[in-house]
């Protein structure tokens, strides 16, 4: 595994879909600045979008007085992002595959999914209310 | 016939209704509220709906998004009707590929292919 990317950047957002999407966009200018490919670039901002919408939906239910930290560092190897919610938590391992045929038909339960196939580590700490997550440049999901 | 809402366009091509997205980014939950509501209300004014939706303009989507496919597969199945997707980007197309929801979808390359699919 290579080591930690370095240079954190951190935001504080409510929930304002337009600041999100310009954090967003901020940290894929920083990635395609490293060298990042469109797959990756795609899988990234994949992983971030299903990570911030569980904070703000499931986590701060909705409640806009509750913040979700976005924290990243980002080099030419590797990229990690952390995401914290203030909300009560969950086990991760609770959600059901979404996958198996007597699940396909329920439309809810797939954004953990997306995040563990488009990144290389997937990490949920602080009863659930943090996940880490890794990309690294070399070894990421490719289309 | 064509009309205009505020996420959709929707056209009226030999009895079947072919929506596209207006945007080209499918996330905020809110927005896919609105869509599925619209899309509802398309599904509603048929009594055997045949719908089509196509990604022409879509660069990214949300699992919100998928989720609100679902709902809206299910109430056309629920009503007797057939949905077809077409013209999905290759990235977005694996996403279907990965949550296996390819198989639950008729997905087609063109939106030809798909209307000319329709029982």
């Amino acid at each position: 595994m290579s080591g930690k990317p370095t240079g954190r950047e951190r935001f504080i957002v409510c929930g304002d879909r337009d600041e999100i999407d310009r954090i967003q966009q901020g940290i894929l200018v920083v990635l395609v600045r490293y060298g990042y490919d469109d797959a990756a670039c795609f899988a990234v901002r994949t992983a971030i979008e299903e990570a911030v919408s569980n904070a703000i939906h499931h986590g701060n239910d909705n409640d806009p007085r509750r913040m979700v930290t976005i924290e990243y560092a980002a080099d030419e190897m590797s990229i990690e992002i952390e995401i914290e919610d203030e909300g009560a938590g969950f086990d991760p391992e609770s959600v059901p595959d979404p996958t198996r045929p007597e699940n396909v038909d329920i439309p809810s339960g797939r954004g953990i999914m997306l995040m563990r196939v488009y990144m290389n580590e997937v990490e949920f700490t602080a009863s659930g209310t943090r996940v880490r997550m890794r990309y690294e440049k070399k070894s990421g999901h490719t289309l | 016939m064509s009309s205009t809402t505020s996420h959709i366009r929707v056209q009226d091509q030999d009895g079947v209704k072919r929506i596209e997205f207006v945007e080209r980014n499918i996330l905020d939950e809110a927005n896919i509220q609105q869509i599925g509501e619209e899309i509802g209300r398309v599904v509603d004014s048929q009594d055997k709906p045949k719908v089509l939706i196509s990604f022409t303009n879509v660069d990214h989507l949300s699992s919100a998004a998928l989720g609100t496919l679902i709902t809206i597969n299910n109430k056309i199945r629920g009503r007797d009707g057939q949905l077809r997707l077409a013209e999905i980007d290759p990235q977005i197309y694996e996403v279907f590929v990965i949550t296996k929801l390819n198989k639950l979808f008729q997905i087609f390359d063109t939106s030809e292919q798909a209307l000319a699919s329709f029982a």
